[in-house]
């Protein structure tokens, strides 16, 4: 609804914002269309089209077919949901404690917390980092991808700040009651916190699945690479996949193979997008304001 | 005396320690893996920067390598790739902040302009998503649409036009950046000024129009000054973030574009001390770096409360 002082906008300035939103939107949409497109297309389409395919008129999965079947794409598949999934179960533990423990006036909660806050201040740097990592025999494991990233300072700060706004009293009468604090993290805290817990579970979820410079840094076994280093390697290097990477012959047009391996990274962030989107905004302001 | 003293101590803690860790020693426990977590994985690195300070020999360790004072950073004073690289982040800063920081805000007023909710979310179910795609994603996006052998120039040459080097092109590189960084943030970096937008008191604009004041004036006048503190918030923030100007995505152009334009602080790091085994020469850049970084932050929060304006860093009264 128009309010009654909003003067009707002129068609001039209707049409410049249709043209900019709607021109920023199909910058963005396009590419991954187009990316997605050529990832189905038969090796007839790629070639009528001269490389790229903004509809399929052949669709096939034979890209898919050929990529599953090799065991390159296969491992590195199975290395990232790995990483996902571990990192983000012990992410989540480890954060989830911190944040309760510290948003309550507890013994150590005051240091502690300076202790979390300071890390967005300052980064330790990659040099030192790489040897602590190295020193605890953690290069090449892939354990370097997951526990270096299992406090995310931001992540912190947004659970410890809703956290923080759970009544107290509602603490205090099961206290009463007979409640540990174990039991009031688990059976009050988290309970109300669902949702809350879930955006940030997804934000470590994106950012253990995505990660790529630590894989770039820990690990030169190159059978333990995650997604991530497959796409830069063979996609955005141009490195080509041999045959015994794939295993069928004869391979399908390496535009609509490299393309699948787009596909392949982009697949989870779009299915846990919808979600993430219905949630993170709340999350993200809690967070930034009053941080 | 003595007594008197303790007394006090006790009057401003409250209980005696022994009975807060009667009280609280299930919340210490809950404490103890992200603390943990806080020493091994950052501030041992933090202390691991002393190797800033020494010639780093890997087979000796830390324990074992020679100190030689500030040699590292005499060195990397007469190393001209330094230099370059200090340039190029400051360069690549520079036109971030120009170009990217007014972005979201100009896209932020005009979804906050519009009238039809469902246009409005529409857009920005599409304008969040790149967010949450990696930098190897984005750059390989960019790549298949303005690479040399991207649709972009497939269509320019099929319209018999000479293709344009978008993706290589060492002079246009601070705007392919920035590009890149329009495409994946602008639309995420929108949320918050949508937010504070939401804050403003409808009854501001009913009253200023009612006094004859158009949408420009209104702008001027109601919704920029809405927007300030987080402006400035977010500049801090930037400022604060200047050095790092996004890492991922400088290691993987700048096999494509050369070092000359796209090394940073952090790919000298990475580059001189991992893949060169100059390991003292990139910890004394990161060291440096770091601190740098941590004085901006502090210098901006610090003239942001004199503005009086909150900041992030907000002091506890």
């Amino acid at each position: 609804m128009r309010p009654v002082w909003k003067e009707n906008p002129s068609p001039g300035y209707q049409a410049i914002k249709a043209v900019i939103l709607g021109g920023f939107a199909l910058v963005i949409v396009v590419p991954i269309l187009v990316v997605i497109s050529t990832s189905l297309a038969s090796d007839k389409d790629i070639i009528d089209a001269g490389g790229y395919v903004l509809w399929p008129s052949h669709p096939t999965v034979k890209a898919y077919q050929t990529l599953f079947s090799g065991g390159l794409m296969g491992r590195a598949i199975l290395v990232s949901v790995f990483v996902t999934i571990v990192g983000t179960a012990i992410a989540l533990a480890v954060t989830i404690a911190l944040a309760y423990a510290t948003s309550r006036p507890v013994l150590f909660g005051r240091p502690v917390l300076l202790m979390v806050l300071f890390t967005l201040l300052f980064a330790p740097g990659i040099i030192p980092m790489f040897l602590v990592v190295k020193q605890l025999g953690l290069l090449d494991s892939l354990w370097s991808l997951i526990l270096p990233g299992a406090l995310g300072a931001f992540n912190f700060v947004v659970l410890r700040t809703f956290f923080m706004n759970v009544p107290g009293e509602l603490l205090e009468s099961a206290r009463i009651d007979g409640a540990s604090d174990f039991t009031i993290l688990r059976r009050i805290i988290m309970p109300l916190s669902k949702a809350v817990i879930a955006v940030v579970g997804l934000f470590y979820a994106v950012g253990f699945w995505n990660a790529f410079f630590n894989a770039l840094l820990y690990l030169n076994d190159t059978s333990k690479w995650p997604v991530q280093v497959i796409l830069r390697t063979y996609v955005l290097q141009g490195k080509s996949l041999s045959a015994d990477q794939l295993g069928v012959h004869p391979p399908p047009q390496p535009q609509s193979l490299q393309m699948a391996v787009v596909v392949v990274a982009l697949v989870p962030i779009a299915m846990v997008y919808p979600f993430l989107q219905r949630h993170f905004t709340k999350g993200v302001i809690t967070g930034a304001v009053k941080g | 005396m003595l007594k008197a003293n303790s007394d006090k101590r006790r009057a401003k803690n409250g209980l005696p320690l022994k009975a807060k860790w009667r009280r609280d020693w299930q919340m210490v426990l809950l404490m103890i893996p992200g603390v943990v977590f806080l020493l091994v994985f950052f501030y041992l690195p933090v202390i691991g920067n002393v190797v800033a300070f020494q010639d780093f020999q890997p087979y000796l360790g830390i324990m074992h390598s020679e100190w030689n004072g500030l040699q590292n950073f005499v060195n990397l004073y007469a190393n001209p790739d330094f230099w370059d690289a200090l340039r190029n982040t400051l360069l690549l800063a520079a036109v971030q902040l120009l170009l990217f920081f007014p972005v979201p805000i100009g896209l932020a007023l005009i979804v906050d302009s519009l009238v039809s909710n469902r246009f409005r979310r529409w857009f920005q179910t599409i304008a969040y998503l790149p967010h949450f795609l990696s930098w190897v994603l984005v750059v390989t996006l960019f790549q298949q649409s303005l690479g040399g052998a991207g649709f972009v120039n497939n269509l320019l040459r099929q319209a018999g036009l000479d293709p344009i080097p978008f993706m290589t092109n060492p002079d246009t590189f601070p705007l392919l950046v920035v590009a890149q960084l329009i495409w994946k943030d602008a639309g995420w970096a929108m949320i918050i000024f949508l937010a504070a937008l939401t804050t403003v008191d409808v009854s501001l604009y009913e009253a200023a129009a009612a006094d004859g004041a158009g949408r420009w004036r209104r702008l001027w006048h109601i919704t920029l000054p809405a927007l300030r503190t987080v402006i400035v918030l977010l500049l801090i923030l930037r400022i604060g973030d200047i050095l790092s100007v996004g890492f991922e995505q400088f290691i993987l152009q700048r096999d494509s574009v050369g070092p000359g334009a796209a090394e940073v602080l952090d790919t000298f790091t990475y580059y001189a001390g991992v893949v060169g085994g100059d390991w003292s020469s990139g910890a004394a850049a990161g060291l440096a770096k770091g601190v740098v970084g941590a004085l901006l932050l502090w210098g901006a929060n610090s003239l942001a409360h004199r503005l009086g304006e909150p900041g992030i860093f907000q002091r506890r009264t």
